[in-house]
């Protein structure tokens, strides 16, 4: 399945078995978009929050 | 049938292998994203579907950290717990403690104001490393090499809104080679050690900066010494970060909580998830 970029209007492939939550990047102008929502036929992207000073191990 | 519970806020390579790795075992296991979870201090734990262990794996470790306490309060079984995830987010009580329990780590200074921070640089001399108390993934790590820069970045420091900012953690610089070793740990057992390469234009070993993984081999010292660290900060799932010191041998310098093990799982054999799902089942048994 392919959705539009929110930020450059290019295709997204978001992978058949992607989970909502997982972050997907525009290849063409490197935006990051989260998951929202996903059924068979659908998927809802958000943009993805922002690197916080207290992220990652 | 124990049903199983990752908390997250970002879907990473991790969360992904336990969810799929506990299908693959058959059991029950939900995803719940932890911006979504509330709590007040009316709420029952039964109003929350959230299965009998909770693996915690938010991103952010404030997150992470202050929703674990919440849950435990309502006595759900969190890995890792929130004592855990205090001491291993932060890194000066980490030092703290492995230096309490007597396991080698780094020389390390703290400070808590700018002058006090000069101080301790100009007296130890350098080269010194300032790290920020916490964070990640290398941010903010700067190796001081002079008193010019010194200066700039502790005034760099003061001028960060963040209070933690003026929480000065000034590490000795161990004398290693190119590398540094992760042991991914799982209860009582490391189930995967690698040796974290820097990039060549680099001297920060994580994964995230580039660094590149190898399998190391899990040797009686490096074994003694890590389940010694993972001990003393409480144990659980954890990742123990180790330097081969020049003179000292081995020495533990970080534990992650919410140990990420993507680069792990590509040189291991071990089935990493796997390990994770069957310790979380046996947790929620005792």
């Amino acid at each position: 399945m392919n959705k539009e970029c929110q930020e450059c209007g290019a295709e997204i492939k978001i992978p058949d078995d992607s989970l909502v939550g997982e972050i997907v990047t525009c290849p063409d102008c490197g935006a990051d978009f989260e998951i929202a929502n996903k059924t068979q036929n659908s998927v809802d992207l958000k943009p993805a929050e922002s690197v916080g000073e207290d992220w990652g191990q | 049938m124990v049903e199983l519970c990752v908390l997250y806020d970002k879907v990473r390579f991790e969360e992904k292998s336990i969810y799929n790795k506990a299908l693959e075992k058959g059991l029950v296991i939900r995803m719940m994203d932890s911006r979504k979870v509330s709590i007040t201090t009316e709420s029952e734990r039964n109003e929350f579907a959230l299965g009998d262990v909770i693996l915690q794996r938010s991103v952010s470790h404030f997150r992470g950290l202050y929703l674990t306490a919440c849950l435990e309060s309502l006595d759900f079984l969190v890995i890792n717990g929130f004592k855990v995830g205090e001491i291993c987010g932060n890194k000066l009580l980490t030092s703290l403690c492995l230096a309490r329990n007597n396991i080698p780590t780094p020389r390390t200074s703290f400070a808590f104001s700018a002058e006090a921070a000069l101080r301790v640089i100009h007296s130890k001399g350098f080269p010194v490393v300032l790290k920020p108390v916490i964070g990640s993934w290398g941010r903010g790590v700067y190796p001081l090499r002079d008193k010019e820069t010194s200066n700039m970045i502790i005034e760099t420091r003061e001028e960060n809104d963040n209070p933690l900012s003026r929480i000065y953690y000034l590490q000795e610089m161990v004398k290693r080679p190119s590398r540094d070793l992760r042991c991914i740990v799982v209860g009582n057992e490391i189930v995967a050690a690698i040796y974290r390469y820097s990039p060549d234009d680099e001297w920060r070993t994580n994964v995230a900066r580039g660094g590149k993984a190898e399998s190391a081999p899990i040797t009686s010292e490096l074994e003694d010494i890590t389940l010694r660290a993972a001990y003393a900060v409480g144990g659980g799932v954890l990742g123990v970060d180790l330097m081969e010191d020049d003179r000292r041998g081995l020495v533990v310098h970080e534990i992650n909580n919410t140990v990420e093990f993507r680069g792990a799982s590509s040189v291991s054999s071990r089935d990493i998830p796997g390990a994770i799902i069957d310790y979380s089942v046996d947790f929620a048994k005792k």
